[in-house]
Parts: C-alpha cells; sequence; structure tokens
C-alpha cells in the first residue's frame, strides 16, 4: 500500500512541485543582498585587516624586537631585524609584513606583549604590482599613525575580555 | 505573398505598395515575382532571426535575475538602469576574446560546431506559425521538419566534444548525445499522440484543431487545448524538452561542477555561439510547447480576440518555467536520467498512445 502511495505521488510530481513552491516563495521575499561600495556589513571591533605598528602617545615606537611574532607567524610573513639604538634600548631596524603571505590570523597581534603590532579593520587596499603588499617599517608605522584614534578604541572595547 | 502583405500592411501604405509592385512589374517583366519572392522570404528571414537575437540576449539578462530573486539575491543591476545594458557588455566582452584553438584540435571542426549547434535552432523557427497568416514557410509537414530539424543540433555538441581534443569535453559530448537520443524517443511518441488527435502534422492545423471542441464552444478554450486531454503527453513532452535543451536539472553534458562539458575549450564569439545556440533551443522548445500543447496564437477564453500576442506570453511563461525549475532541482545523476527516459517516459508513452488510440475508436471521441 506505502509504495502505491509512492508511485502515485512519484507520479503526481508530488516533490517537485513542493520544491518549486519553496523557490516561488523565495522569489518575492525580501532580498538580503547587501551592495558593497554603497552599503557594509557591520564590522566587529576584532576585525583583523591591514596591519599597522603603534607608537606610544609620547611618539616612541612600542615595537621592542622580541620578535615573538617573528616567531609565531604560521605564514612566516614578518621579517625582523633588529640592532641597539643609541640610547641603549634595543629597536628594530627591518620590519616587514609580506601581506601576499600573510593569513590574518592574528596570532602577531595576540603575541605582541607591547600591543606594537596591530591588525586594523582596514580592509580596503590594494596592490597594483607584486611588490605592493611587502609592508616596510616605514609603511606599517605610517598605518600605524594614520589610525591610530580607531585602533585605540578597539583596543579599548577588547580590554576586558583580555 | 502578395495577398498576405495586402493584408498585414497598414491601409494607407497599400497605394504605396501597389505602386510599387507595378513598377518593378514595368522594369523586371517575367522576373519580377520570383525577385518578389526571393525578397519577401529574406524580409521575412531577417523578422524572425534579428529580434531572436536581442530576445535570447535579454533572456540570458532575464535569467540571471530570476534565479537571483529565487535565491534571495538581486542579480545583475549595475550595467545601466537595473542592469538593462548587462547583455550589451556581457557580448561585447565575448567579442573581444580571443577564440583560442587548442593545438591537437581539429580546426575546422572545431570552428564549424558553434555554427552546427546553433544554425539547426534558428532553422526550426521557419515552420513556426505566429498567427494563420504570419509564418515563413508554410510545410505541410512542418512537424516531421522540426523533429528532423531540431535533433541535428546534437552534431554540434557531439563535434564540439569531439574536435577540442580533450577528455571533458569529450564525455560531455557524448552524455549529451545517449541524453538526446534518449529523450527524442519519448518526445517523437508525445509526438504522435498530438498527430493522432490533431489528425494534421502542420502545426497551424494543429492549433486550430485545439481551438475546437466542447469548451471552445463554451468559451472556455484553455480547456479545449491538448494539455488538459493529454495531460501524461504534457507532462512528458515539457520534461523531455528541458532534457532536449540540456538544461538543468538535466544539464549533464555541462555539469559546471564535474565536467565543465562540450564547450570547456572554448572562448569568445565560439562560446557566445554555444550560449546563443541553447537560449534560442531554449525559446524554441517553449515555441514549440506552447503550439502543440497549449494552442499557439488561440486566446485562452472566447470573448478575447486570438492574437501572436498570446503566443509570445505562452511562451515567456514557459520560459520562465525553465528558469524556475533550473534555480529549483539539482541536477540528475546520470543513470537517473538515462532511467527516466527508458523506464518511464517511453512506457508512459506508449501506454498513453494506445489509450488515446481506443479513446478515438470509442464512441466518446472527443476530436472528432
Amino acid at each position: 500500500m506505502g509504495s502505491m502511495k509512492e508511485i502515485f505521488n512519484s507520479l503526481l510530481l508530488k516533490e517537485l512541485f513542493k520544491g518549486m513552491s519553496v523557490t516561488g516563495r523565495h522569489m518575492f521575499a525580501r532580498k538580503i543582498t547587501v551592495q558593497y561600495p554603497e552599503e557594509k556589513t557591520p564590522q566587529s571591533f576584532r576585525f583583523r585587516g591591514l596591519h599597522a605598528l603603534r607608537r606610544y602617545p609620547n611618539g616612541e615606537e612600542r615595537c621592542i624586537a622580541c620578535k615573538l611574532c617573528e616567531a609565531v607567524c604560521p605564514a612566516m610573513a614578518i621579517v625582523i631585524e633588529s640592532a641597539e639604538r643609541d640610547d641603549g634600548s634595543r629597536r628594530t631596524t627591518r620590519y616587514d609584513i609580506d601581506l601576499n603571505k600573510c593569513i590574518f590570523c592574528g596570532f602577531c597581534e595576540e603575541a605582541c606583549p607591547v600591543d606594537a603590532i596591530v591588525e586594523t579593520r582596514v580592509f580596503e587596499y590594494h596592490g597594483e604590482k607584486r611588490g605592493d603588499l611587502y609592508f616596510t617599517k616605514p609603511m606599517l608605522l605610517a598605518n600605524g599613525d594614520r589610525y591610530e584614534q580607531e585602533i585605540a578604541e578597539d583596543r579599548q572595547l577588547d580590554a576586558k575580555y583580555r | 505573398m502578395v495577398e498576405t502583405l495586402q493584408q498585414l500592411l497598414p491601409g494607407f501604405l497599400i497605394p504605396y505598395f501597389n505602386m510599387l509592385m507595378q513598377l518593378g512589374q514595368d522594369f523586371f517583366g517575367a522576373l519580377w515575382p520570383d525577385i518578389v519572392t526571393v525578397v519577401w522570404t529574406v524580409i521575412k528571414v531577417m523578422l524572425i532571426i534579428l529580434p531572436l537575437l536581442g530576445i535570447v540576449a535579454y533572456t540570458t539578462f532575464w535569467e540571471r535575475k530570476v534565479i537571483g530573486w529565487m535565491q534571495v539575491r538581486i542579480g545583475p543591476n549595475r550595467v545601466g538602469p537595473w542592469g538593462l545594458i548587462q547583455p550589451l557588455a556581457d557580448g561585447l566582452k565575448l567579442m573581444l576574446k580571443e577564440v583560442v584553438i587548442p593545438s591537437g584540435a581539429d580546426q575546422v571542426v572545431f570552428l564549424l560546431a558553434p555554427v552546427l549547434a546553433f544554425g539547426p535552432a534558428l532553422v526550426a523557427w521557419a515552420v513556426i506559425p505566429f498567427n494563420d497568416v504570419m509564418i515563413v514557410a508554410n510545410v505541410n509537414a512542418s512537424l516531421l521538419y522540426i523533429l528532423a530539424v531540431t535533433s541535428m543540433g546534437v552534431y554540434g555538441i557531439i563535434l564540439a566534444g569531439w574536435a577540442s581534443n580533450s577528455k571533458y569535453a569529450f564525455l560531455g559530448g557524448m552524455r549529451s548525445a545517449a541524453q538526446l537520443i534518449s529523450y527524442e524517443v519519448a518526445m517523437g511518441l508525445a509526438l504522435v499522440v498530438v498527430v493522432m488527435v490533431s489528425n494534421s502534422l502542420n502545426l497551424g492545423d494543429i492549433v486550430k484543431a485545439q481551438g475546437q471542441g466542447r469548451f471552445a464552444d463554451m468559451g472556455l478554450t484553455f480547456l479545449s487545448w491538448n494539455w488538459l486531454c493529454l495531460l501524461p503527453m504534457f507532462v512528458v513532452y515539457v520534461v523531455s524538452s528541458v532534457a532536449e535543451t540540456n538544461r538543468a536539472p538535466f544539464d549533464m553534458a555541462e555539469g559546471e561542477s564535474e565536467i565543465v562539458g562540450y564547450h570547456v575549450e572554448y572562448s569568445g564569439m565560439a562560446f557566445a555561439v554555444f550560449q546563443l545556440a541553447e537560449y534560442s533551443a531554449m525559446l524554441m522548445c517553449s515555441t514549440l510547447i506552447s503550439t502543440l500543447f497549449l494552442g499557439g496564437w488561440l486566446s485562452p477564453v472566447s470573448f478575447l480576440p486570438d492574437s501572436i500576442f498570446w503566443l509570445f506570453a505562452k511562451i515567456g511563461a514557459f520560459v520562465f518555467f525553465f528558469f524556475w525549475i533550473r534555480a529549483t532541482f539539482p541536477r540528475y545523476r546520470y543513470d537517473q536520467i538515462m532511467r527516466l527516459g527508458w523506464k518511464v517516459f517511453i512506457p508512459v508513452c506508449l501506454i498513453w498512445l494506445v489509450v488515446v488510440g481506443c479513446w478515438m475508436m470509442s464512441p466518446w471521441n472527443i476530436w472528432k
């Protein structure tokens, strides 16, 4: 008896009509597309985008060349060289991030003991030549200077969870 | 055809038309009727092909929109207002692209294949009656002609698969050939039933035969159309049409996600011609369904006049239906397609053929 019912249903294309009614209803549903350049989806304060090197309010760079980020980086995108500065402190002479290699995991940010290397919310950037996405220390510091206010606010929001 | 033109032209043009005819007669003498025939045929062909190409372009746009809506997206809306220039942009892009011919491919066959696929889809329009008088060639066995010509399309596909010198293209071509041959049988049997009840192989006569009957006399012409009394054939024919045009859920020949299909090696205009062939074949199938089962240009109720616009509305509805099922169903597995064709459709057709035959012999025959 059950199989008779099955044959009958399949001959009447019952399942097919059910499926079509679903797509038919969705055709008139409110569209959820976000039209990107004009509209944007909300962003978390933990968003991991373009990298930046931060400074202290007095203008001194935070990075102390501990190379923890270089060690933790799973994509090996970070290259650091360090030397002693005239005042006796240890500083980086080279701090490069190859964003072609970077997987934006945020480990560098987590590893940093002084909050020097951070990832900003910026994701709309591009390079037109192969070398364009190889960020050197001055470029990263410039990023930090440019977005410092936003970076500081985001760290503030995240502070109670760290 | 001079009489046809005199019927179609608006009244104020007829004196000029007659004058032109007279002038030509004086100038060319005995050759004039032949010249008129050739010119008039070319005009008719152009009147079908040019709008058809435009419609095909916008069918692709409409398909993307409809499928987008069904997937709760918006669809193309960037090029021009509501994305209306999108098909032109696509066409321009394809024209500017290079046609890459793979090394090891048979060049002549490789370039001939898209033409072979596209040609039959256009040629079939020659016998489609748009209304009582608007038809390029009123062949008395037009249904036979359509069956013959549309089956030619598979050569384009199988040759494309073979000439590409690529495993995947070849697989796609083979699958497509097997599928078309299987469904051609079911389609042909469904058409036999239609021919039986219409008592004619002429598409115009088949349409006219659908305008008669008990329901037509009551004013409800749409219940007299073939779709109701031949409902199983109608369903078989619609599903086979989808399979014939190699569209989802029967797009084994393409199968983007497994083997890209018979046109995997094609680029630029050569690829565009395959797309044109697919969409004009889809329009062709919708037209055939409308003509054979849904009363062509006949109006669904008798208080509205019969008109070519009814035919366009039916074609549009069926094209939309094709999009709808493409947006709904996942692709069939290859063996399932073969099972459906051979073990379901052909037996159903054969049984219904016998049933309709008995029905027509019985005293309850409704097709007299």
